[in-house]
């Protein structure tokens, strides 16, 4: 898709004007123009708003968990990124791979890990999607292709790229997506993974999360170059820049790399530009070391979940006692999450020695997850 | 039986493993077109074609991730190292990602994958391909690791590390490829974990692995001419480790040596080394000695090069020293 029209520049307090976007209120012609909403258009963006609210409203009480002891280690809220993740996977079928990094809470509930399973993950308790052995950082998920959070910045590119190679390997139609943060493009494993996936035309797509920090080091300070899309050049491969705060923007692009990676098993890069509400990790200020509290606010503006409820509003999809139900039926979600996961009890002493290897082989019954 | 060297007898356990199992694949570099840096994939590429047989870009990191990837979701990679010193490029995907998935996971993905290539110095290569590593990798919970001395053991530990559900590192030898042995012409398996005695004696334990099975049997034969007699424990699996083929052997000599390729410092000598104290206190008649390579990096001129490495001069002494011969 090439830039997509996009004009090439990056201006730190304005990132979203030079992308594609759908949510572009009045200004939009896709909006202004278009036929009054149906019920199919209602549907969807309910749906889109409910897995947004989701991850929100679950991230403020997993900030409120860490607060009082309930989760530990290193955690990292995806406040302010949902559209990325929302518009991404909703586009997805159930047999696609995903794969992320260690900001993954938001990701794994958007692609469909239970709420329960992902809190009692967080609070270390036997019935968390990854047995209490994961943590924060590590989701997994079999049964939803969710091939995990990983926590070395850019080591999971070049898995993703193995898995594109196995959905070619097998003659499937299926993709894959990674996702990583815009400081993971400036590691070799970023440079390798890209590499072989266009070199062999894989069904991958790499999907930076331009939150403009990697930690507390911007774009501008990491990187030669600030359209990092445009690294996509260098393997000839497809790309485009996206508003990440606009979940139809971020659908309508996937939609795209999506039907190229299934009919032409290539991959594309695209550069979401998006922001963390929130710092880096818990110990983190919000703001006043390396972002200021003006440029925060400034991006509070274009908060995902308020810019698609305005369009349902405006669109007349969505009314004000709509959303509020919805956001209380969420409410009693994540509580019933948080409670499951406070009964839930920690894993025994034995399962610190289980899972270190399988005592299988591919004569004794394969447990290496089949061929599909 | 026929005898054959190493290198054909890897060759036909990866051939054999590709025809039993449509999920096993070879990747790495040169290993399709230039037919193996050590010719050891020969005629794989003409036989199974270049899906399977994957020619990579020099990018061990990528393909060793692309490796874990595939095992992910099913199949079965033979990632090759041209050397395992260039391995360590691909640590990260090695030790924090094979190793660890199905850990994490809470054993949801476990990986099974087969990393394989060259280990340990040939001759006159210089510091940087001259370096063995299993000490590295056998201190990782969740990899296994074998290092075939022989041209059997290559095969029968090959196909067993295939067959694994487990990331396996197989450690081949640069300067082995070329030595025959006998190798049996029906399919047979030589599972992991599992040391051999290749020379019985009375005096002495030498528990050694990989190459350096060649230079233990070399000083057991000169040792035999003086009257001294050895147990040679190959380990051939170093993790997981026989514990008991090496308790039961020093139980019966009273004396170790462990002979290593490797360097001395937190080598796989000084695990085998607790091993022995913990268990064989009470039998032991001397102090266990490890030879191993000099503490320094790998020198390229000829003769500091011998000096460095773990020889047979340096296997015997050690044997006459635990005798308190010398």
């Amino acid at each position: 898709m090439s830039a997509g029209g996009v004009t090439p520049s990056f201006n730190p307090l304005s990132p979203f004007i030079m992308a594609k976007r759908t949510l572009a209120a009045k200004t939009s012609p896709k909006t202004a123009a278009s036929a009054p909403a149906g019920d199919a258009e209602r549907t969807l963006h309910l749906s889109l708003l409910r897995s947004m609210l989701l991850q929100r409203r679950f991230e403020e009480r997993c900030a409120e968990a860490y607060a009082i002891g309930r989760i530990g280690g290193f955690c990292h809220l995806y406040i302010g990124q949902e559209a990325v993740s929302t518009g991404t996977l909703s586009h997805l079928r159930p047999d696609d791979y995903m794969i992320t990094t260690y900001r993954d809470h938001g990701q794994a509930l958007a692609r469909g890990i239970t709420p329960r399973a992902v809190m009692a993950e967080l609070f270390g308790r036997i019935d968390g999607c990854a047995g209490g052995k994961g943590g924060s950082m590590h989701m997994f998920d079999k049964e939803t292709g969710f091939l995990g959070g990983h926590g070395i910045v850019g080591g999971h590119l070049p898995i993703a790229t193995g898995v594109g190679f196995a959905i070619k390997y097998r003659g499937g139609d299926q993709v894959i997506c990674c996702f990583f943060g815009e400081a993971a493009v400036n590691n070799g494993a970023f440079h390798e993974a890209l590499n072989m996936a266009a070199l062999w035309k894989l069904p991958v797509l790499f999907i930076i999360e331009n939150n403009r920090y990697g930690m507390g080091t911007s774009v501008e300070r990491a990187s030669a170059i600030n359209d990092i899309y445009q690294r996509a050049a260098s393997y000839n491969m497809h790309r485009a820049m996206v508003d990440g705060q606009d979940v139809l923007a971020v659908r309508s692009a996937i939609e795209e790399a999506v039907g190229r990676a299934r009919s032409e098993q290539s991959p594309t890069l695209l550069e979401m530009r998006t922001y963390r509400f929130m710092g880096h990790s818990m110990s983190d200020a919000v703001s006043g070391t390396y972002r200021s509290k003006a440029e925060l606010e400034e991006y509070l503006k274009r908060d995902p979940i308020a810019l698609l409820r305005a369009h349902m509003e405006e669109r007349g999809t969505l009314t004000e006692q709509v959303m509020q139900e919805l956001d209380t039926e969420i409410k009693a979600i994540v509580q019933d999450a948080w409670d499951f996961a406070e009964a839930s009890p920690e894993p025994p002493l034995e399962a610190l020695m289980e899972h270190v290897y399988v005592d299988t082989t591919s004569d004794t019954g394969n447990s290496a997850g089949g061929w599909s | 039986m026929a005898i054959i060297t190493y290198r054909d007898a890897l060759n036909q356990a990866l051939r054999e493993e590709m025809q039993r199992d449509a999920r096993v694949f070879l990747m790495g570099e040169e290993v399709g077109v230039y037919q193996g840096a050590y010719k050891v994939s020969k005629g794989l590429l003409q036989e199974f074609g270049e899906m399977r047989v994957v020619d990579t870009p020099i990018t061990e990191l990528g393909f060793a991730g692309v490796g874990v990837g595939a095992a992910m979701v099913g199949l079965r990679p033979i990632i090759e190292f041209m050397t395992w010193n260039f391995a360590l490029l691909a640590m990260d995907q090695v030790v924090n990602v094979a190793a660890k998935l199905l850990y994490m996971s809470g054993g949801q993905f476990n990986i099974p994958i087969v990393f394989r290539g060259p280990n340990g110095a040939a001759l006159q290569l210089g510091a940087q391909h001259s370096q063995a590593w299993e000490s590295w990798l056998a201190h990782i919970p969740g990899l296994k690791v074998v290092a075939p001395g022989t041209p059997y053991d290559a095969k029968g530990l090959l196909k067993a590390a295939i067959r694994d559900d487990n990331p396996v590192c197989v450690l081949e030898g640069e300067m082995l490829y070329n030595n025959k042995g006998e190798v049996p012409d029906g399919e047979y398996i030589v599972p992991l974990g599992v040391a051999d005695l290749k020379r019985v004696g009375e005096h002495c334990t030498i528990v050694t692995w990989g190459k350096q099975v060649l230079v233990a049997m070399a000083a057991a034969d000169q040792l035999a001419k003086d009257g001294i007699t050895v147990d040679v424990v190959d380990l051939r699996s170093i993790r997981p480790l026989d514990e008991r083929a090496i308790i039961d052997s020093v139980r019966k000599t009273n004396r170790c040596v462990v002979l290593e390729e490797g360097w001395y410092f937190a080598g796989v000598g000084a695990q085998i080394t607790d091993l022995v104290q913990r268990e064989c206190f009470d039998d032991l008649d001397s102090p266990v000695i490890r030879v191993t390579q000099a503490d320094a990096p790998m020198p390229y001129a000829k003769g500091l090069e011998k000096a460095a490495k773990a020889d047979m001069p340096k296997t015997i002494a050690a044997v006459r020293r635990v005798l308190y011969l010398d």
